[in-house]
């Protein structure tokens, strides 16, 4: 197996800050940290499987409705981690609402699926689904990470800036929690990312 | 651009900054004929400047002014200036050191030359920030806009949205603690916090404003630059005088402010109720007059077409006088109303060359 299928979904065509997937999730589930990395483990979940099935499946699946299987995989996997999440981890996917739901209209399950799984052999398609959903729940804790810490003072829901830095007039920025300054947060990985590597800049 | 590149030096920009501030070197072209307005960048940042002078001198005085009536003792005019001047040094040397050391290392990086669009933002934000404004907030703010509002896009002439306002508005989302439009601080009086006029209005209390000649004058507590209307009103004389600022657009958003107005007082249902509230007395309040002369007419940001002019101005007016009456949760509109349609103009411009061509289409067509 090709070193690359495991290496670049995290940097080099990392799904958000390069191909522009997933955004919305990614906007919507990072203002905690506790529901950005279980949502990352869910993605990476059923990207995964999804992608393994769909590559066991390829050559069965008639072209003209693969769409319509690769959703009804996709939601299978979606909706066996929403009951989980409601049994085991009820709080989480109270926090999380929709967005579990949502999972299944993830550009980054599907591109992949079209992308990949479709052409390749379930192994290589299975550690590409599970790279890409690594490398966006990557993405998912370090927005996540920056969002609690400067909005609510918090990592994981413990405190961490002392109370005696509020005291001397310190306070939480309430800008970071709103989607809009998550979008910029975005947009400023993607401008360190490409500051480092050229090659992604457009001529 | 020449002289840059004999030289070689890693601080070329830094040096021609200084070398050339406010001034145009005196470097002449040697061939061919040259035809350039004198009114050059440099030229139209000073006048913008020495417009904000007078609001500036006002805030300094009502900040003073102020405090003595808040905290009840008796101050000389002298004192009120010199107490208003120090707390307002403060804000001012934030905003240049911040914002111009994120320009000047932004233009070196770059290689690009730095020039006098700072001077104007850095001047505006302490004018539009509470006096009490916590300066680090304020350096976060400043630095927010500067490198989100305005280098991302490219540097001066290239930001879509004011950059003073994008630092005002980062304040009001972040730390709305600090500012939300409803509630003014004074200066050096610890806890003294009251209603604007803008939120005595949206609650019905109108017997709680202050007059109207108080607010037309500006001894009101609020933003250093936005109480004097009078003040802001020679600021615009001098913009308008020099040919810097559009008069389309202060026109039309005042013609915008007061036909939504006057529309609500048609639609008010009886006089507590915030529709009735004088149209012309939106135009003294708050932060409108301020905006409409210094902040809706900024040449990058607004709409570059004659005709799209007016409409963006009207636009401006409109939401402003909409976001004031019908949204309880933002008193101030002309912020996020300017903002708005700042995000417009291009389309405004895009829509309005359009239209233009076709009619000339169409015109060319029939004479064949």
């Amino acid at each position: 197996m090709k070193k690359e299928i495991y290496q670049n979904p995290f940097f080099k065509a990392n799904p958000v800050t390069v191909l522009v997937l997933g955004i919305c999730s990614s906007l919507a589930v990072t203002v905690k940290l506790e529901p950005a990395c279980v949502m990352a483990l869910s993605v990476t979940f059923v990207t995964g499987f999804s992608s393994l099935f769909a590559s066991l499946l390829r050559n069965t699946i008639p072209n003209r409705i693969r769409i319509i299987v690769q959703l009804v995989l996709v939601s299978l996997f979606v909706i066996l981690i929403d009951q989980f999440l409601k049994a085991y981890a009820y709080e989480v996917s109270k926090q999380l609402s929709v967005y579990v739901g949502l999972i299944i209209t993830n550009c980054i399950i599907m591109g992949r699926i079209e992308a990949f799984a479709l052409g390749n052999k379930p192994w290589p398609s299975f550690v590409d689904g599970i790279a890409n959903g690594l490398g966006y729940g990557m993405i998912l804790v370090v927005l996540a990470f920056i969002r609690e810490l400067f909005g609510s003072g918090t990592l994981f829901g413990f405190q961490v800036i002392p109370q005696s830095w509020y005291e001397a007039g310190y306070m939480n920025n309430g800008l970071i929690i709103l989607p809009p300054m998550a979008l910029i947060l975005v947009g400023l990985i993607i401008w360190l990312q490409r500051g480092i590597q050229k090659d992604l800049i457009e001529k | 651009m020449e002289n840059k590149e004999k030289k070689g030096s890693i601080f070329d920009s830094t040096i021609e900054a200084f070398q050339s501030f406010l001034r145009v070197p005196d470097t002449v072209t040697k061939s061919g004929s040259h035809v350039r307005d004198c009114n050059d960048l440099k030229r139209v940042m000073i006048i913008v400047v020495v417009a904000l002078i007078p609001t500036l001198l006002f805030g300094i005085y009502n900040i003073g002014y102020q405090h003595s009536i808040a905290s009840g003792t008796e101050m000389g005019f002298w004192q009120m200036v010199w107490f208003g001047f120090l707390k307002i040094l403060p804000l001012y040397l934030v905003s240049y050191i911040v914002g111009l050391g994120i320009e000047f290392a932004s233009a070196q990086i770059r290689g690009h030359e730095v020039n006098e669009g700072y001077l104007v933002t850095g001047m505006i934000i302490p004018l539009i920030v509470p006096i009490t404004t916590p300066l680090w907030i304020l350096a976060l703010a400043v630095a927010f806009a500067v490198i989100i509002g305005k280098e991302v896009f490219g540097g001066t002439g290239m930001n879509i949205w004011n950059p003073a306002l994008i630092a005002r508005a980062f304040l009001f989302f972040a730390y709305p603690a600090s500012m939300s439009g409803d509630k003014v601080w004074v200066a050096g009086v610890d806890g003294y916090s009251g209603a604007t006029p803008l939120a005595d209005a949206a609650l019905g209390n109108f017997s709680n404003m202050p007059s109207a000649l108080d607010m037309f004058l500006g001894f009101i507590p609020g933003c250093p630059g936005e109480t004097s209307t009078v003040a802001i009103l020679i600021g615009a004389a001098i913009l308008l005088f020099f040919g810097v600022a559009s008069w389309k657009i202060m026109l039309s958003t005042v013609i915008g402010a007061l036909a939504i107005g006057y529309l609500c007082n048609a639609l008010a249902p009886d006089t507590s109720s915030y529709l009735a509230l004088p149209a012309w007395e939106h135009l003294i309040m708050g932060g409108f007059a301020f905006g409409a002369v210094f902040m809706a007419t900024d040449p990058v940001t607004s709409a570059q077409t004659e005709t799209g002019k007016w409409i963006y101005g009207f636009l401006i007016g409109a939401f402003t006088i909409i976001l004031r009456v019908f949204n309880p949760g933002y008193p101030e509109g002309m912020m996020l109303a300017i903002l708005l349609m700042n995000t417009f103009a291009p389309l405004i411009d895009y829509c309005v060359v359009q239209r233009n061509i076709k009619k000339r289409l169409k015109r060319a067509q029939i004479n064949q």
